[in-house]
């Protein structure tokens, strides 16, 4: 018999696949509950009946509506996802570059702010009510206040106009040395960090918060252990489910954060490229960012959920 | 409490503790929860400290180990350890103290071990850390302290994780965690409160063995004065943090001086004279087996028992025999599989849905936790008032002199009316909760533990209100209680619940009396009684038996 | 009366401050929405208090209007998302079962996609008017209403006192109305205060993307996206509407602390 966790796994790993398609559908779908068509919407009131035509013929919509999920959903699967309209650019090409690019702010962005929400989530937490604590609790409040686009401009106001410290555009090429690209990003990166700093080190408080509140803390208390040997030992492994979904979470929040700030920035990523299209109403573009960011959340949520499984004592060792 | 020259154990004198409160909406204030507690435990004795929820006993256990929960802090008196006074000590000499000299035995011990780390390691941790002992020395220390206290497999137990072993289990381990570090005084709050009766006979048995054997210390806390009997030289009674009465378990349960300690002794004194079986049941239970939804597995298995008018049947089971599930099946929650309900010779549908409104109004509920049995936004007048407009269309002045009448009833003034469940104690909450069922005049109220919420005193004017209002309404009662003092104090007839079945059942003259079957045997013989070297005889008894076989 | 917070009398005031600027615009604003009054970017002066905008208008006045729009789709947006969401939410917790489960397994499936992609994906192919932003703005969002009332009152549904109310023959209008609903009611009325929030940041970062509320109609992230050329020359003309973001978002947050805190100790509903 397969031991529960490899079973409990597999099913999660199932129900993501599941959850995936029924958001492939739901993209699908999304683009298509307009009263008239797609045409109509994408050329506006002015269109003439043959350009109308032309583009229905060119987006298949002459078609049955399944037909053409079908086939939009077979060559997803093959990586083929389609040529833009505006362009005619083939979409998962344009796309590869920019996801890199993206998986790049987010990654430098994730660098610094996973570890900093964690150890001010842990000062926080043994300064609890205190000083320190209502300190960075009302700090963070005002930055989960603000939406990002507004805090990337209050720092590009004060940090690259008036201080001239960093740059306010974020245009980088492959020619550029890693330092470069690392200094052009620097203001996107912080705003990011600061945006999801907030959130994931209030979370990140609350669920060390729950841990440390325990009775077997107090049992390790009253063994005269020291305070660290009691965070390290007693604490820590029952918070990394806790705080690994709290992590998780946020970088989900962060890849939305990421469209806005790309946008700020004019940083060449998929948030630009994604808001780029909405505007043209190039709908082959739409849905395949949409289905690479719904594919990237649902991943990072399956990620969490596995950890939590795999640090669960009762799941690894059943009775 | 003989003086001598050697220090004691541990010696507390004019204890004072005291801890912030902060009210929702209001300024943070000073409470004191303990004051002028002055006590002694010898070496290798056992003093008892007993008292009602809230009386300061733990705070006091706790104090033991300068340690006070959440803000409590210790604001007066001193506290010898070994002669050594720990409120001196800062925080790195008390870390010495804690898990070295003195160690602590907690109530819930599922909750009290860490879920993620195997048991021996938990067990053996305190002493090596303490460098008391290497891990070599430390691990057969646990293994010989594992068979002491009777856990099976004592050499492989300790590879488990808290999980997969059972509760009362834990607790022997939580005691061998303990006694591990060869400490001076071990401070057990509550080892066995959460435990069923025959789990704790077993597990109390074990500590007992182990005190005496290592020759330890100990502060035994606990509510119940039958229990503390068993394992204490010396007892002290606490209420409202203050010291009662200190004297030697054998004059504290004989010849107990105040009247609270007295009280205490006398609990259950209700004496209730048994009624013969009416012709006319009012309820019949016929073969009923039952399952919750998507669990295949019976939880009543093929139960009949009948109750006659006026008259009370209790139900008496350990936690998971079935007795509340028996509950949920007669009020129509979860319909049964199999056999019928006949009350007052009309069948009772099944199902909730399918039973009119005189259905519902003659089989009224009195719930074990009463704060949460009301509705916390409706007052008292209207939670006593609903079910006279609902049943009897009651309004204005009528309604309102009904709801005064019943208040009158339940010893409660006119002066309730309008408050809400929040500003009540919990005894008066099970009182309105009581008028709130006779407002429908019903024929039959069903009582789910109905005073295990409560501390005894108030539980004892609970049964006696209950008694006083089926002689005056005749109202039967059905009685679900795993407590047998409550039992022997109000039933007319029982019914012995065990693993979903009825395993004995008739008049209480003769389900209380010899001969018993195996389960009742065990059931009541596991029952506390108070007096001293009760356990020991229970025991003989118990191990004769077992030769005999 | 309690004693109210002073904390909470500060949020209080400025959300009440906003709300009747938002009412009052037409006679707050001392000059048109859409009225070219001056020099591009002028200075703060006392004929501009908050200076010109990129095109020489009054940027007080689009302020004030811009709140109008921005609060008003906001508020819109909140009421749909409440209604729909706690209906559907309560509904799913008393009859649970498979009209529970449908729900819940599209709602989860709603979320698996963040919202701001799943808007992005649906305004693509939708006109962008006012009241289709309010619709998916509060549709998307009545996902997250509909979890915590199904939440709270799958809770309160297993109550005693519930139990009692049903074993009493009462029907399932009072059980809900009379039993649930007034024990529900502080954590939704709370949380009916960030999803607010949430709202105005969500419309105001549509229309800062250009997604949102479309010229000539003013509304706070419009404003921003207008003025964003600025910064670059030092101009905070675009910053302004970050400070108003911020300050309602604040004081919204203060208020709902209160809420919550204030019925989360029960005493009947009554201020004792």
């Amino acid at each position: 018999m397969l031991h529960p966790v490899v079973t409990l796994i597999a099913q999660r790993l199932a129900l993501g696949i599941l959850l995936l398609w029924a958001a492939s559908v739901l993209i699908f779908v999304g683009t298509q509950i307009l009263p008239g068509d797609v045409a109509q919407s994408i050329l506006g009131q002015s269109a003439t009946p043959t350009s109308l035509a032309n583009l229905r013929q060119e987006l298949g919509l002459n078609e049955p509506a399944l037909t053409r999920y079908l086939s939009w959903l077979g060559n997803a699967l093959q990586g083929d996802l389609g040529v833009a309209l505006t362009n005619k650019q083939d979409i998962a090409q344009a796309m590869s570059k920019r996801l890199g690019n993206t998986l790049f702010l987010a990654f430098c962005a994730a660098l610094i702010s996973v570890p900093s929400a964690i150890i001010l989530g842990l000062i926080a937490v043994r300064y609890q009510g205190r000083w320190p604590d209502k300190l960075i609790s009302g700090v963070t409040l005002a930055t989960v206040s603000v939406p990002e686009f507004l805090l990337a401009y209050i720092l590009t106001f004060f940090l690259a106009v008036k201080l001239r410290l960093l740059v306010s555009l974020s245009t980088i090429h492959d020619s550029m040395s890693l330092g470069d690209k690392l200094y052009a990003i620097a203001l996107p990166v912080l705003v990011l960090v600061l945006v999801v700093l907030g959130h994931m080190m209030r979370m990140t408080r609350a669920a060390i918060l729950n841990v440390m509140q325990s009775p077997y803390i107090e049992t390790a208390e009253l063994k005269g252990l020291r305070p660290f040997w009691i965070i390290a030992r007693h604490a820590f492994p029952n918070a990394i489910a806790p705080v690994v979904n709290v992590v998780m979470l946020n970088m989900a929040y962060l890849i939305v954060g990421v469209v806005v700030v790309e946008v700020v920035f004019v940083y060449p990523g998929m948030g630009q490229y994604l808001v780029d299209h909405v505007s043209k109403r190039d709908v082959p573009v739409v849905q395949a960012c949409g289905l690479v960011f719904a594919a990237i959340y649902i991943g990072l949520n399956l990620l969490a959920d596995v950890i939590s499984i795999l640090s669960n004592p009762r799941l690894r060792h059943p009775k | 409490m003989s003086e001598s020259t050697d220090p004691a154990a541990l010696e507390i004198t004019g204890l004072r503790i005291e801890a912030t409160a902060f009210p929702p909406g209001e300024k943070p204030r000073n409470i004191v929860l303990v004051q002028d507690v002055d006590l002694r435990v010898e070496k290798g004795k056992v003093l008892g400290l007993i008292g009602e929820s809230g009386a300061g006993k733990s705070t006091i256990g706790l104090s033991a180990m300068a340690y006070g929960r959440g803000g409590v802090r210790i604001s007066g008196g001193q506290i010898l350890l070994n002669g050594r006074d720990i409120g001196t000590l800062g925080a790195v000499g008390l870390r010495g103290l804690r898990g070295a000299e003195v160690t602590y035995v907690a109530q819930s011990a599922a909750a009290a071990f860490n879920p993620a780390l195997r048991l021996m390691d938990q067990v053996i941790e305190a002493s090596l850390r303490h460098r008391l002992m290497t891990r070599t020395e430390a691990e057969a220390r646990a293994v010989t302290l594992f068979g002491k206290l009777g856990l099976p497999n004592p050499e492989t137990i300790g590879r488990r994780y808290p999980h997969q072993v059972s509760g009362g289990q834990l607790q022997r381990v939580m005691t061998a965690m303990a006694l591990c570090p060869k400490p001076d005084l071990v401070v057990f709050d509550e080892p066995t409160t959460a435990l069923d009766v025959t789990t704790q006979i077993d597990v109390l048995a074990a500590i007992k063995d182990a005190i005496r054997d290592t020759g330890v210390a100990a502060l035994y806390i606990t509510h119940d004065l039958a229990v503390v009997a068993q394992v204490s030289d010396d007892i002290m009674v606490l209420r409202g943090g203050k010291m009662v009465e200190y004297g030697t378990t054998q004059q504290i349960i004989t010849a107990p001086k105040q009247d609270y300690t007295r009280a205490l002794v006398s609990v259950r004194s209700i004496e209730h004279a048994e009624k013969p079986p009416a012709d006319q049941p009012v309820l019949r239970v016929e073969g009923i087996t039952a399952r919750y939804p998507g669990v295949p597995l019976d939880v009543l298995k093929n139960i009949t028992v009948s109750l006659s008018g006026g008259q009370t049947l209790a139900i008496v089971g350990e936690s998971g025999s079935g007795k509340s599930t028996l509950a949920r099946a007669i009020t129509g929650l979860l319909p049964p599989l199999k056999g019928r309900m006949v009350f007052k010779d009309r069948a009772l549908p099944a199902r909730l849905a399918d039973r009119d409104q005189e259905d519902l109004r003659e089989i009224q509920m009195i719930y074990q936790m009463a704060d949460v049995a009301m509705n916390p936004r409706q007052t008292v007048g209207t939670i006593v008032g609903r079910p006279l407009s609902l049943y009897f269309g009651m309004e204005g002045a009528q309604k309102q002199a009904r709801i005064l009448e019943l208040l009158d009833a339940i010893e409660m003034g006119a002066g309730f009316i309008d408050r809400y469940p929040a500003e009540l104690s919990g005894g008066q909450k099970q009182r309105v909760c009581i008028a709130r069922a006779l407002a429908a005049k019903p024929s039959l109220i069903i009582c789910d533990e109905v005073t295990s919420a409560l501390d005894p005193l108030v539980a004892d004017g609970i049964l006696r209100l209950l008694l006083d209002l089926q002689a005056l309404e005749g109202v039967a009662y059905l009685f679900i209680t795993h407590d047998i003092a409550t039992v022997r104090a109000i039933a007319d007839s029982i019914a012995v619940m065990h693993r979903g079945q009825v395993v004995r059942y008739g008049p209480k003259s003769q389900v209380l009396n010899p001969p018993f079957d195996d389960y009742t045997d065990l059931l009541l013989s596991s029952v506390p009684e108070m007096q001293t070297g009760w356990l020991e005889s229970v025991r003989s008894a118990r191990r004769i038996e077992s030769a005999g076989n | 009366m309690s004693r109210i917070p002073l904390s909470a009398l500060i949020g209080l005031f400025f959300t009440g401050l906003y709300f009747m600027g938002a009412i009052f615009a037409p006679w707050l604003a001392p000059y048109g929405m859409a009225e070219i009054v001056g020099d591009t970017w002028e200075p703060w002066s006392a004929k501009h208090l908050l200076g010109t905008d990129t095109i020489g208008r009054d940027l007080l006045s689009r302020m004030i209007w811009g709140g109008q729009t921005t609060i008003f789709v906001a508020t819109a947006a909140t009421a749909l998302s409440f209604i729909t969401g706690s209906i559907l939410g309560f509904t799913a917790a008393v009859s649970g079962g498979w009209i529970d489960q449908a729900l819940s397994r599209f709602v989860d499936l709603i979320m698996s996609i963040p919202a701001l992609i799943f808007a992005l994906v649906v305004l693509s192919v939708m006109p962008v008017t006012l009241p289709i932003l309010i619709l998916v703005m509060g549709l998307l969002d009545a996902t997250r209403v509909f979890r915590l009332s199904r939440a709270v009152a799958v809770d309160i549904n297993v109550m005693d006192y519930v139990e009692a109310a049903r074993l009493r023959g009462e029907g399932t209008a009072w059980i809900i109305f009379r039993e649930i609903l007034p024990n529900a009611l502080s954590p939704l009325v709370a949380e009916m205060g960030l999803r607010f929030i949430f709202m105005v940041l969500f419309i105001s970062t549509l229309s800062f993307l250009g997604l949102g509320v479309q010229p000539p109609l003013a509304d706070w992230g419009g404003i921003v996206k207008e003025n964003r050329e600025g910064i670059i020359y030092g101009i905070p003309a675009a910053l302004v509407p970050a400070f108003a973001i911020a300050t309602l978002a604040i004081s919204v947050n203060l208020v709902a602390d209160w809420v919550l805190n204030r019925t989360s100790s029960l005493k009947g509903g009554r201020n004792v």
